[in-house]
């Protein structure tokens, strides 16, 4: 028995075509999260940006959820795990953190993302995590 | 939304917080038809319990051609299994396990663009489930290396007709795994890191 064949594709073009109807590729604009970076920039919330709280506790004028975030995230949580912890979908943390950061109750620490050219060392670092685990 | 309160809330483990120490999180994806084994993938390299995220997705990402049949018109929910591994203390992997259908990935923000790299799981029982994932990969731009699922009865190729069958760029890796174990799943992610660490010496593939 042969097994069925599949034909390679080629990197699409930049900006890739991306046909809206379909709802894929580029993010529909309400699901862009723009939160204010550590320094006031502006950064897009990712699943594994790392948020922290500034206090050890929430202030007294936090709201419930506000301060179920503020607890989990006493040591670096990356929002996908708020996401989990909070049952609330991942859209519907960029409101709460974006509320928090303004109020400077949490520090976000951007993620490493993928180069066009890989970073050597930080592969050499996972490789050396993975042979540990 | 009806919130629970935050003294019901369950967070991590004291033995599963990150250090505060950690400055940052890379990802990878693991991608792959229904029921190929990525949530099993997850949870046998995870430290910690995986987690699952939702993301609801509304009726503009539903297309035409799925199989939600009658109830094409209604929100549907989307899970994603993930889990985490220390590198160092300064330094956290996380691990998704994502489905394979494109319309799904662009719910979560970043997924793809950002990720280190993808393990495309692969099942040879439905091994024509796995081509329209790999090809939206190379067209992103996305590393990946082919890791065959070995299911007591998948037909067995030798993996030198797999990898034509797949019609792989020579220089991608596919490899038998058992995502049940964690020696094994963890030699997948190695054989991933070192075809990134590859791709760094010979600069981008293009
Ligand atoms: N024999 C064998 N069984 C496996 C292996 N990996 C997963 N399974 C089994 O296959 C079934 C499906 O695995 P899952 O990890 O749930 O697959 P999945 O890709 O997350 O599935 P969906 O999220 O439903 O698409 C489970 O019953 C697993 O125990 C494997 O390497 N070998
Ligand atoms: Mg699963």
């Amino acid at each position: 028995m042969t097994p069925p064949q599949r034909q390679r594709r080629n990197p699409a073009p930049e900006p890739a075509p991306q046909p809206s109807q379909e709802g894929e590729g580029k993010p529909n604009p309400e699901r862009m999260y723009v939160v204010a970076g550590p320094d006031g920039e502006r950064a897009e919330l990712d699943l594994v940006t790392l948020i922290v709280a500034r206090a050890a506790d929430p202030p007294p004028s936090a709201t419930p959820e506000q301060a179920a975030l503020l607890r989990l995230c006493a040591a670096p949580l990356s929002v996908a795990e708020l996401s989990a912890y909070l049952s609330l979908p991942f859209s519907a943390m960029g409101t709460l953190l974006t509320e928090l950061l303004t109020a400077e109750l949490v520090h976000a620490r951007s993620p490493i993302v993928r180069q066009a050219v890989p970073d050597r060392s930080l592969l050499e670092a996972v490789m050396n995590g993975l042979q540990r685990l | 939304m009806d919130f629970k309160g935050s003294d019901t809330i369950p967070g991590p483990r004291a033995e599963d917080q990150l250090p505060h120490t950690t400055q940052a999180a890379a990802k990878i994806v693991i991608v792959g038809g229904f029921g190929v084994g990525k949530t099993t993938m997850v949870g046998s390299v995870s430290e910690i319990k995986p987690l699952t995220t939702e993301e609801t997705m509304t009726q503009a990402g539903i297309g035409v051609d799925d199989n939600f049949g009658s109830d094409s018109k209604t929100a549907t929910t989307v899970a994603m299994d993930f889990g985490r591994i220390s590198i160092t203390d300064q330094l956290v992997l996380y691990l998704f396990g994502t489905p394979g259908q494109q319309r799904f990935w662009f719910l979560w923000n970043g997924l793809f663009e950002g990720a280190l790299g993808a393990v495309v799981l692969v099942d040879t029982r439905r091994l024509e489930v796995s081509f329209d994932v790999m090809g939206r990969l190379e067209e992103r731009g996305v590393p990946f290396v082919v890791a065959i699922n070995s299911f007591p009865d998948a037909p067995r190729y030798p993996i030198e007709e797999l990898r034509t069958a797949l019609d792989l760029a020579p220089d991608i890796p596919i490899m038998e795994c058992d995502a049940r174990r964690r020696a094994s799943s963890r030699d997948v992610l190695m054989t991933l890191m070192r075809f990134l660490h590859s791709l760094a010496m010979t600069g981008s593939r293009t």
